[in-house]
């Protein structure tokens, strides 16, 4: 493993956007970022530019306006890219589902990794969802490497 | 040089929590004009509110804006009770200022922590979310969630705050004011937080009401006015002043909401003391007949408003929901024009936007 690929382990640095929450989730975020809860302690920054970021969490559903938005954020994020979703909203669409302009879950317009529901999600299963993440980092690495080696 | 540059601020920031973009023309550093670009978090809630069913509408409402979600609750409540016709337990109408007061009371904290966050006083904005988590834990223990509570019903409240969670209630709020009192002196005299605020976005009284302003915003440009003034719940027992502070700059903003966390406190003493005891829930039956109602509540933004009109069926005919933050986006396009781009920041955030209130 190169130092790259342990320091993205160990020290990821999250984005957080919001496609149409109710802020619920938001705070819950937020709140993890705050001494209570304190992810810095691990590492885990918040950052401003997704150039930046190793995981894109996602908290309220996707709607027809946020969704481009979405798609430019994911894809300004170098790989390996982790996408968490927060919160029933970013996960099913949850109780919007029949609102007119919400499309569903934030998955009908990017691939998402980990699922984190609860309304609102709270900070110990947001900070658990990002654990997961984590966790499933090398798998995706791998997955990557054999992509590009067929193209190649 | 006098070429204009236009800047796109948002919908992804690091200052804002919320995808608002305000697109500022610049000629050099100065904002010479501002347009905001909304659309991003509509979901079409007022229209689903139409499709289900009444009783169900009071998740859905909650479900508008995370911080504020048991006052808008209540808000719904009380314009189908008033079509109704049903009466509330005192009891009820208490624990309805008392959630409401919880909520106010996190809902500053967090605005006073973002304000330090928007020009980088990183510490401060650690220590009032810090304090603020104290609350939250209160609103767990007595209704089992952190943010979304889902305490309030038609006709009263789901559930009853014990005695023992009362005192609670006053020991925890005790401490707060106690950790309040040791950081607030930081944002009404610190020279940093005072070189950043005072004369910034300055709003001025004419124009506040020439703008529908309302909410800590307009109490700030020194006019007195609050829905909590009219008495609805048990407000009308609590012997209510609004805060009210002269300059209409962000320094006055922050400090009515500083002095009205105080205020929740002393109203959640009050209160609590006074709490009758009795039932939570009015029983009722049958659907909301063909009839409207308004109602109208403060909120830690401002003033909120609901009209709803019934048709005799589960489902209602109307549901329109008229937020503080609709009315106060309005007046970042007189407050930001003239300011540094730096002081954007500070400006948009002074007024306390809630987009998802906004666009619903
Ligand atoms: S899951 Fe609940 S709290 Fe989270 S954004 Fe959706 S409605 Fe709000």
């Amino acid at each position: 493993m190169s130092s790259f690929d342990t320091s993205n382990i160990k020290s990821p640095w999250i984005l957080h956007y919001d496609t149409g929450s109710c802020n619920g989730c938001d705070i819950e975020v937020l709140a993890c970022l705050t001494p209570l809860y304190d992810v810095e302690r691990f590492g885990i920054l918040n950052v401003g530019n997704p150039r930046h970021a190793d995981i894109l969490v996602i908290t309220g559903a996707a709607n027809k306006r946020s969704a481009r938005v979405l798609r430019n954020l994911y894809e300004q994020m170098p790989d390996p890219k982790m996408v968490v979703a927060v919160g029933i909203c970013a996960v099913s669409g949850g109780v919007l589902h029949n609102c007119y302009n919400v499309l569903g879950g934030v998955d009908k317009v990017i691939p998402v990794d980990v699922y984190v529901p609860g309304c609102a999600a709270r900070p110990e299963a947001i900070i658990d969802g990002i654990v997961l993440a984590l966790q499933k980092i090398p798998e995706k690495r791998k997955l990557l490497k054999s992509r590009e080696a067929k193209t190649a | 040089m006098s070429t204009r540059t236009v800047i796109p601020m948002g919908p992804q920031h690091p200052v804002f929590p919320e995808p608002l973009q305000l697109k500022l023309s610049l000629k050099d550093e100065k904002i010479v004009d501002v347009a905001p670009a909304l659309g991003y978090v509509h979901r079409g809630i007022e229209k689903a509110a139409e499709k289900n069913d009444f009783t169900q509408n009071v998740f859905l409402v909650e479900r508008i804006c995370g911080i504020c979600s048991f006052i808008h609750a209540v808000c719904y409540c009380m314009a189908i009770e008033d079509i109704m016709k049903i009466e509330l337990p005192p009891r009820a109408n208490y624990l309805r200022v008392i959630w409401g007061e919880l909520h106010r009371l996190h809902s500053h904290m967090l605005w006073l922590g973002l304000l330090a966050d928007s020009f980088g006083f990183e510490s401060l904005f650690m220590k009032f979310w810090e304090i603020r988590e104290r609350i939250l834990d209160i609103l767990e223990k007595t209704t089992g969630a952190r943010v979304i509570i889902s305490a309030c019903a038609i006709g009263g409240v789901r559930r009853d705050i014990s005695d023992e969670h009362l005192q609670e209630i006053l020991t925890v709020i005790d401490k707060c004011e106690k950790e309040l009192n040791g950081i607030i002196p930081v944002v009404m005299s610190d020279t940093t937080v005072k070189r950043r605020t005072v004369g910034v976005g300055v709003i001025e009284k004419e124009k506040a009401i020439h703008l529908g302003i309302v909410g800590p915003v307009l109490r700030a440009s020194g006019i007195a006015q609050d829905a909590r003034m009219t008495g609805y719940g048990a407000y009308k027992y609590l012997d209510f002043k609004p805060v009210v502070e002269e300059s209409g700059d962000c320094y006055a903003r922050a400090v009515v909401r500083a002095k009205e966390t105080y205020q929740s406190i002393g109203l959640l003493r009050k209160a609590i003391n006074q709490l009758p005891s009795g039932d939570i829930l009015t029983k009722y039956k049958g659907n909301p007949g063909k009839a409207a109602a308004v109602s109208r509540v403060e909120q830690p933004r401002g003033e909120l408003i609901y009209y709803v009109e019934g048709n005799g069926t589960k489902n209602l005919e109307r549901v329109r929901v008229r937020t503080p933050t609709f009315s106060n986006v309005p007046a970042l396009s007189k407050m930001l024009p003239g300011m540094e781009l730096a002081d954007a920041p500070v400006i948009v955030l002074s007024i306390d936007p809630c987009i998802s209130c906004t666009e619903r």
